[in-house]
């Protein structure tokens, strides 16, 4: 089975040194350790809003970046998805047009607004479809800034610290949530965290990282898969 | 009184304060001897205002974004009219357009005549004076937008093209608003370099040239008169510009 992430890069900034290479397989797989460690980094030089100095990067098996061959995806033309920190919402749309902006897989404003509105379903968040994001609590944005993620059917979803920017009730709230939409998606994700709390209940593999350095890798021990949510969208999409 | 006509030496084409009733000029309290001059005024800054918000907000984004050499030299010379006093702005394009050469030869091939001391003569020299307040306030508009909601944009699928137009010009859309705004202002109230390109012809004088001739021939009265009007769009166009700033963006 070819993985869904295969990555092996180096990129220096100024003192810092990054050089780490993993695959990424099905479900989630946690890049974890300490601030300045190189994760958020990483998931740049994946999303190809960054390029390496050296290395190559393949997702679903088609490389995206290979600097030896002066390969380089653009961004847009990676099918990814990706939640940032802060959620990053256009905040001059609502909700519903934020997801249905990222949906690639439909044509007619139609189709994609019925898609994204089946995605705000997904993750709880139908109640504030067309509010604007500046209107939104914190749990609520990054519940949209998911559903944007991976309304968009991508061939793997980032997510940089999604929860860190909540306060602690909601990021208990939001861990399970994020967990069961990913795994029931079938998107394969690649998720940044410094929290180890988090770390052990989103990931199916922990990928240690200290110094740009990958230092461990480890399968987090699960009893069962959670069940997909019922009446929630296949694992291609909502439709 | 401003008349259509076919934009020949001397004379504008089309009476944009045609467009308003008469009753409204008069109930503003704007006598008929100062139709004209407004008129001639607003319209030559309509058609400049046009040519800058989209010449000057694309180069404006180009600065801002681009990566390529001499940006800097780019936006040094076309804000050279913002430093030059206007009558040396104007005396150059008397030059360049009056004098033989390549630009009044494009001029007489495009208009059959030079643009000297014609309404198309005021409408380039208020563009090349409102220009530069175009273009600095587009770059630094576009500049201010948060480069993640465009990488996140990019993470969704949007090509380049449609990152800028669905989410950069939003984001930037009032300090573009605001440029177009002032350079509107600029082009109404120029006056040097108006003055030496066009001079004061019959049926093609601005408002700025109208006062000056008003307070040469010691028409205090009529001055006044279009000193007020001019403050009056001053006002209207600041108190806009201000206004938007308060808007809620989103």
């Amino acid at each position: 089975m070819t993985p869904a992430l295969e990555l092996a890069v180096a990129r220096q900034i100024g003192e810092f040194e990054l050089d780490v290479a993993f695959t990424v397989e099905s479900g989630v797989s946690v890049l974890f350790g300490p601030s300045g460690a190189g994760k958020s980094l990483t998931l740049a030089l994946i999303a190809g809003l960054m390029r390496p100095d050296a290395g190559t990067i393949a997702i679903n098996g088609h490389v995206v970046t290979d600097c030896s061959r002066g390969t380089y995806v653009t961004t847009q033309k990676r099918r990814i998805g990706m939640v940032f920190q802060d959620g990053l919402l256009l905040p001059h749309r609502s909700a519903l047009d934020n997801v249905a902006l990222a949906v690639r897989q439909a044509s007619g404003r139609r189709a994609r607004r019925a898609l994204a509105r089946a995605w705000l379903e997904r993750v709880g968040a139908e109640g504030f479809a067309d509010r604007r994001p500046g209107s939104l609590s914190g749990g609520q944005r990054q519940r949209v800034a998911l559903a944007r993620g991976l309304a968009g059917d991508p061939a793997l979803v980032l997510l940089d610290e999604p929860l860190s920017a909540l306060d602690s009730a909601v990021r208990r709230e939001l861990r399970s949530l994020i967990r069961g939409v990913i795994v029931s998606s079938g998107v394969p994700a690649v998720l940044v965290t410094h929290d180890p709390e988090e770390a052990e209940e989103l990931g199916d593999v922990i990928i240690a990282y200290n110094h740009g350095r990958v230092t461990g890798r480890r399968v987090v021990e699960r009893p069962e898969c959670p069940a997909p949510p019922p009446g929630g969208p296949e694992s291609t999409g909502p439709v | 009184m401003p008349s259509a006509s076919a934009g020949g030496p001397g004379e504008h084409r089309t009476s944009v304060i045609g467009l308003v009733p008469r009753s409204w000029l008069n109930a503003l309290g704007i006598p008929p001897w100062v139709w004209s001059p407004l008129s001639v005024s607003l319209h030559a800054a309509f058609e400049a205002t046009i040519v800058v918000a989209l010449v000057g907000s694309a180069l404006g984004f180009l600065l801002a974004k681009g990566r390529f050499p001499g940006r800097d030299a780019i936006e040094t010379v076309c804000s050279l009219p913002m430093a030059l006093p206007p009558t040396v702005v104007g005396w150059y394009l008397l030059t360049q357009m009056g004098g033989p050469g390549p630009i009044r030869n494009a001029e007489l091939r495009l208009f059959g005549h030079p643009l000297t001391f014609t309404f198309n003569g005021i409408v380039v020299a208020q563009i090349i004076e409102s220009f530069p307040y175009c273009l600095r306030f587009s770059r630094a508009a576009i500049a201010g937008v948060d480069p993640r909601f465009e990488q996140a944009a990019r993470a969704m699928g949007l090509s380049r093209w449609r990152t800028a137009l669905l989410v950069t010009v939003p984001l930037a859309r009032r300090g573009l608003v605001a440029g177009v705004a002032m350079a509107f202002g600029r082009a109404l109230g120029d006056f040097g370099a108006t003055m030496i390109v066009a001079g004061s012809v019959p049926l093609a004088t601005t408002m700025p040239i109208a006062l000056y001739e008003a307070v040469f021939y010691g028409s205090h009265e009529q001055a006044m008169v279009l000193a007020l009007v001019q403050l009056a769009l001053a006002f209207a166009i600041l108190f806009g510009v201000s206004g938007l700033g308060k808007v809620r963006p989103w």
